[in-house]
């Protein structure tokens, strides 16, 4: 028996390769490439008034300098917005080079190439620009308050504005016997990939072709932008997707002005050029996300049960929307997590700001969601005196109730409708890890020896493997090698090894035969992407059922030609045979030299094929009406709607009664994201969330300053967590498959990180006995907060327990 | 992220360095272990024309251990002294608040004399040096001359040191047999600068203590030594917890934090005073 | 143009020699002059450890070095820990033990774990994770890299036992 692949711990295919120092990064092709390097804008908003750069003319190694005016056409024309939406009313999108403005430190304004990268920094930093200031607009209360506008054309700041009711919300809530109110926040982090964002490009002069490499999430969509602005037919571009050293949504944004000005600029110059993101680059002129000011106002019964839900927030987009409102739609739709409120209104305002332009960064605007609906839970927990949890089993939905319609629309444009789950098995299974119904003898002991801790929890559910579509093509080889070419991309979560598992259990061959390539648009030219946990999904299946197809072909060949049914042929190790007759049997191989009818004898394989040749019809052409030659299997996955992955975290905290230092004892995951592939790897993609998560929680901000300055765009500064920082993490998986898809497979890469600050915040707040309403933390926060505890600023929480109220 | 261009001079000798110093003055730099310097060239906010290397000088490596100090040459590596059992058996200090310079990989190429000629009041060993009475030997094209450690510190990144003159070695003063020291810090993450830190020598008698003197790390703007001696005479770890508030407000008074993007100056004040607090109740129960 | 230098290094026991500027950094020296791409830049300031190579066995930042200062050393870099063909320990048990994501921090975590196992060949959990302190990880959340230096240090020690069962404890 071959042993299935699929759900198995199976080793990564891509490793040996990785740890020996043999992966090939953008930055490491190209090593006679000309080199790139920007002058970008010192100052948050200002009007360009000059660029001088004479200075920099005789920078040796100098090859060239662009600005604005030097872009003609398309090239120098405004970014397009990728995700229009009928509430984005004032789209806005910055250019390749800025032209008379600038809206955010960081933003390009000139372009030099030149032999390498120091002697481009040389020149660039010979460049004069002159500015005339305009006023900076930081942060979401400052844009709300729109007494400065950040784009003049755009009133009140406001780039979108959505409401969405589900219900009579406020005859509900007017009905409800308990009302509370929450305002919340959460401030600005970032994706941060180990790797920052490149581009390498080749032309071909000769052949009149583009080639380029980008470190990106997805390749199609950057060849199709490139091609555009380029004025390229399609056919003469090609994107490459390298090995990526991590992306977490920021590689999904494209063009950016670099993927564009590269290629455009080896076309003037008939020579590779290549661009390599440094770390500052990367803090300041890529892109950020999390930022939110969140209203709630709930209404409740006795028990705890949701009757009304409000809530209205103010996102933080940035200078510029290229990639629409997908951010905020998410927290509109996500928050509502495993929950069933009895009416539900949602509204927000997408602003903008003088800073970084705001894009996914994985959870994508589901951990504010998440952060504001778990806040309301444990708040209406505490107004009752129940358990927290116990408010949270109320207000579930059922598994019976499975398919949920939530009567929203999700960030696809389609029917917010969960398709399975069960969330009491996953909290009773949460509360069995963590140990919930100890915790307060716990508690008891620790007080008794001066310790403060807390216990928190927060739960979501995700809408995973977004469509429209993903696609496969399946080569099979006479060597009896398996290709298989998915288009979108791969940044770690172990494609390679995933989808190869796959492969070898639906075609019934040795998991080393398999070969996969990702993000080349050369194998497979269409693709969406990778992000929204969409990867496995969507690829997952589409290979899934294109190996269905090929291994239909290699059996009907088979059959063919061993002269059966191909009803009666099984293929185990890549060799068919008829069930119960072993020896009647062929390689996979062979049946891809059958496949093919121009049988020159390169090979050994090829000179044995002839004897199966068999009987043929001298009527018919070799290659019949409805066949192809060549064994191969193509097809594409294409769902109705998204599949919704759920999972709930608890943490234990501890916090320094002196000096609020926050400390994580435990931090405990359950986790059901439908069948898993490779439990392996989705438990990696889960430890990753979490450290995302808790990075976010208690270390990860941007700090602007008032006048649009980012204070630390630096791994000094901005707070990464090492391995020191990042507590062991305990999970344990439920599998409820996805009725929607072959596999029953739902996507597991955010997951990790969305409940972070919701958790967190939950922890700390039932150690200190009042509200955390803000995340991130830090201890100075943490130890200012108590003393507006103390002043009697904040009140306390209705159960605190003795230590925090002595 | 690219170092902008400059002279490079790699000196084998003293005399060659102080020559090629004496030559370019305040237009060069010294490199040691480079890991305050490069970061600052590849970010371009120190654009030197020269740089001279004094990692090839000869004899500036070695670690001595006298009676009354700890010498250790300017291109002595940190996590050499912290691995020299001699220099810790001398003044066990050094190695405590060595572990607190940022990681190990760190440690390996930046110098202990390096990180007190770079003044920074974040960095640990400054502040050791002052708890030490160190001295600073320093030479230039005028000559050698010795500087003490509470005369070297003049504000942050500043001190009495001419452009053209280097610090060829630090001795760290040793303390009196019946003394015990200890080093604490807080960073936001471990590795980091510290968001407040406290070098610690308690000296005792009869099992009492009979002089304690404290500096810091990252809250004042020169490292200097608090004396608390008057504070803290006569305690014994028995009762030391009964001179917490006289040691908190002592401490308190001493520091002067200033606000930065990771703590307030107010929690930077309160923090140096819990650690200080912390750190005695340690030491003394050692 | 400004003056080179002349840089004679041994890299992974290889002699290698190049022309270059004093401004060039160790580890773009390694990266584009002698084409070692396997060291990675996370951050050109010291703090992400991507970039860690071993110099004269010892740990150091190759992006807070210039390539003249490394000449007479020996270097080892992640291409010297080991081949797909013949892995070295740390390279094995990274494999092993899923250690690895994007892979693009993996380099520095290699010749760090090397270094260190050399001199802490029994680590509890609580070491380990101490020991790969110094370098950044974004994707694994660095879970089973710190199982993986102690999967390393078994396969070193030659037990060979289970990786899996030597969990860290909570705390
Ligand atoms: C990620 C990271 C984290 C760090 N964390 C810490 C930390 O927590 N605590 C800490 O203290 N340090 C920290 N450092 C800095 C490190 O300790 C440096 O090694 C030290 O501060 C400077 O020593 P150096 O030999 O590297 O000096 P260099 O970087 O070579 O020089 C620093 C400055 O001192 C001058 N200088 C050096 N030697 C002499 C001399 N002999 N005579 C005269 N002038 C001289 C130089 O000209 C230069 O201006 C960190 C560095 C990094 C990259
Ligand atoms: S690249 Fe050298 S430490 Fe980050
Ligand atoms: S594996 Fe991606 S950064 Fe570590």
């Amino acid at each position: 028996m071959t042993t299935r692949q699929f759900g198995a711990p199976v080793q990564r295919r891509e490793d040996p390769r990785l740890v020996t120092g043999n992966g090939r990064y953008l930055d490491d092709l190209g090593h006679t490439a000309y080199e790139a390097a920007f002058v970008r804008s010192p100052h948050a908003h200002a009007r360009i008034v000059d660029i001088d750069v004479t200075e920099a003319l005789d920078t040796p190694g100098l090859v060239g300098i662009w600005t604005h005016e030097d872009l003609e056409g398309p090239v120098g024309e405004h970014l397009p917005v990728l995700i229009p939406h009928p509430a984005l009313i004032a789209p806005r999108t910055g250019r390749a080079l800025a032209k008379d403005e600038v809206n955010h430190v960081g933003e390009a304004i000139v372009f030099v190439v030149a032999e390498d990268r120091y002697a481009a920094e040389d020149a660039a930093a010979k460049i004069r620009v002159d500015y005339e200031f305009l006023p900076a607009v930081v942060g979401v209360e400052k844009s709300r308050a729109a007494t400065e506008l950040v784009h003049d054309d755009v009133p009140g700041n406001v780039s979108a504005h959505l409401l969405q009711e589900v219900g009579d919300l406020d005859a509900a809530m007017a009905g409800a016997p308990h009302r509370l109110s929450l305002d919340l926040s959460i401030e600005r982090s970032a994706s941060i990939p180990m790797e920052g964002k490149g581009v390498y490009a080749k032309w071909d002069s000769d052949a009149e072709h583009l080639t380029l490499w980008s470190s990106t999430q997805t390749s199609t969509g950057v060849r199709a932008a490139v091609a555009t602005r380029l004025g390229l037919p399609l056919a003469k571009v090609d994107c490459i997707t390298p090995d990526v050293g991590g992306g977490f949504g920021s590689k999904i944004m494209h063009p950016w002005p670099e993927e564009v000005l590269v290629p455009w600029a080896a076309m003037i110059l008939g020579h590779d050029v290549k661009w390599t993101e440094d770390r500052r680059e990367h803090f300041i002129s890529s892109t950020h996300e999390r930022g939110q000011l969140q209203q709630v106002e709930v209404g409740f019964d006795d028990e705890g049960r949701v009757l009304a839900l409000d809530v209205k927030f103010w996102h933080d987009n940035g200078a510029y929307t290229p990639y629409g409102i997908i951010v905020p739609i998410i927290t509109a739709t996500q928050l509502l997590g495993p929950y069933k409120p009895g009416t539900y209104r949602v509204e927000f305002w997408s602003l903008y700001t003088n800073t970084v332009l705001v894009t996914p960064y994985r959870g994508a605007g589901r951990p504010q969601g998440v952060f504001a609906m778990e806040r309301t839970m444990d708040a209406i927990a505490d107004h009752l005196g129940i358990d927290r949890a116990e408010v949270r089993s109320r207000n579930f939905i059922l598994p019976e109730e499975m398919p949920y319609d939530h009567g929203l629309m999700f960030q696809d444009g389609r029917p917010l409708k969960y398709d399975s789950g069960d969330f009491p098995a996953s909290l009773a299974k949460l509360k069995a890890l963590v140990g919930w119904d100890d915790f307060a003898a716990y508690r008891e002991e620790a007080e008794k020896h001066g310790r403060r801790v807390g216990l928190g929890i927060g739960c979501y559910v995700e809408g995973t493997g977004v469509g429209p579509y993903e696609g496969a093509h399946i080569v099979i080889e006479t060597s009896g090698r398996v290709n298989v070419a998915t288009g979108l991309t791969t940044q770690g979560q172990g494609h390679q090894t995933a989808f190869a598992q796959i492969v070898a259990d639906e075609l019934g061959v040795p998991l080393e035969s398999v070969h996969v390539t990702t993000g080349d648009t050369r194998k497979m030219a269409y693709a969406v992407g990778t992000f929204a946990s969409r990867a496995a999904v969507m690829s997952g299946n589409a290979v899934a059922l294109a190996a269905r197809n090929a291994r239909a072909k290699a059996l009907k060949i088979a059959a063919d030609a061993l002269e059966v049914s191909a009803d009666d042929l099984e293929i185990e190790d890549g060799v068919i045979s008829v069930t119960g007759a072993p020896d009647t049997r062929m390689d996979i191989g062979m049946t891809a030299v059958l496949s093919n009818p121009l049988r020159y004898a390169f090979d050994e394989a090829a000179k044995a094929a002839t004897q199966f040749a068999g009987t043929f019809d001298p009527d018919k052409p070799p290659v019949a009406d409805d066949e192809e030659p060549g064994l191969e299997g193509k097809d594409f996955y294409s769902p109705t709607q998204a599949t919704f992955a759920n999972g709930m975290h608890a943490a234990v905290v501890e916090t320094d009664p002196v000096t609020a230092e926050i400390r994580i004892l435990r931090y405990c995951v359950i986790h059901d994201c439908g069948t898993m592939i490779n439990p392996m790897i989705v438990e990696g993609q889960v430890h990753g969330g979490v450290a995302q998560g808790v990075g976010g929680a208690l270390y990860e901000r941007m700090v602007y300053d008032e006048s649009g300055q980012l204070l630390n765009a630096s791994f000094m500064d901005f707070l990464m967590p090492y391995a020191s920082e990042v507590p062991h993490v305990e999970t344990d998986h439920l599998e409820t498959p996805s009725p929607l898809n072959p596999l029953g497979i739902k996507g597991a890469g955010e997951a990790g990180t969305i409940p972070g600050s919701a958790v967190i915040a939950s922890a700390i707040e039932d150690a200190e006995g009042f509200p955390i309403t803000r995340m991130p933390i830090s201890p100075v926060e943490l130890w200012e907060l108590r003393q507006r505890h103390e002043r009697g600023e904040i009140p306390s929480l209705r159960r605190a327990h003795s230590t925090t109220t002595e | 992220m690219k170092p902008a261009p400059f002279v490079y001079h790699a000196p084998r000798t003293l005399d060659e360095a102080l020559a090629a110093l004496g030559e370019v003055g305040h237009d060069g730099k010294i490199l040691a272990g480079g890991q305050s310097l490069i970061p600052m060239l590849s970010m371009r906010l120190a654009t030197p024309a020269h740089l001279i290397d004094i990692n090839g000088v000869a004899g500036l490596d070695t670690i001595e251990v006298a009676d009354g100090y700890v010498r250790v040459g300017a291109c002595v590596r940190h996590a050499q002294l912290e691995r020299s059992e001699e220099a810790y058996a001398a003044l066990p200090l050094l190695r405590q608040a060595l572990r607190n310079v940022a990681h190990p990989a760190i440690r390996n190429r930046g110098t202990t004399v390096g990180s007190i000629a770079h003044a920074d009041a974040a960095g640990e060993m400054p502040s050791v040096a002052v708890l030490t009475d160190a001295v600073m030997e320093v030479c230039g094209p005028a000559g050698s001359r010795e500087i003490a450690a509470g005369d070297f510190f003049t504000g942050p990144l500043e001190t009495t040191l001419g452009a053209d003159e280097l610090v060829t070695a630090v001795r760290f003063g040793r303390f009196p047999s019946n003394t015990s020291t200890g080093f604490v810090e807080s960073a936001r993450r471990s590795g980091d600068y510290a968001v407040a830190g406290v070098a610690l020598a308690l000296t005792s008698g009869d099992g009492a203590i009979s002089a304690a003197r404290a500096s810091f790390v990252s809250v004042t703007d020169v490292p200097d030594v608090l004396d608390l001696t008057e504070v803290l005479s006569g305690a014994t770890a028995e009762d030391v917890a009964a001179r917490a508030d006289g040691v908190i407000e002592a401490v308190r008074a001493h520091v002067t934090p200033e606000s930065d993007i990771h703590a307030s100056a107010d929690y930077r004040r309160m923090l140096a005073a819990e650690l200080t607090r912390r750190l005695i109740a340690e030491v003394i129960s050692r | 143009m400004s003056e080179l230098f002349p840089v004679s290094v041994s890299v992974n026991g290889v002699a290698h020699g190049a022309s270059v500027p004093a401004r060039r950094l160790l580890s773009d020296f390694l990266r584009h002059d002698l084409r070692l791409t396997g060291t990675h830049v996370g951050c050109e300031h010291g703090v992400c450890g991507a970039c860690t190579v071993l110099l004269d066995g010892a740990p150091v930042r190759s992006c807070l070095m210039f390539a003249v200062q490394a000449a007479g050393h020996e270097i080892t870099t992640v291409e010297g820990c080991g081949t797909i063909e013949a892995m070295g320990p740390v390279q094995q048990a990274l494999t092993e033990s899923h250690g690895l994501q994007c892979g693009f921090c993996t380099p520095g975590f290699i010749t760090t774990i090397t270094a260190y196992l050399r001199e802490n060949p029994e680590p509890t959990a609580e070491e380990a994770r101490e020991a790969i302190s110094g370098n950044l990880c974004r994707c694994t959340g660095y879970q089973n890299i710190v199982k993986s230096v102690l999967r390393a240090a078994e396969i070193i020690r030659g037990t060979d036992a289970e990786a899996g069962d030597r969990q860290e404890a909570p705390a």
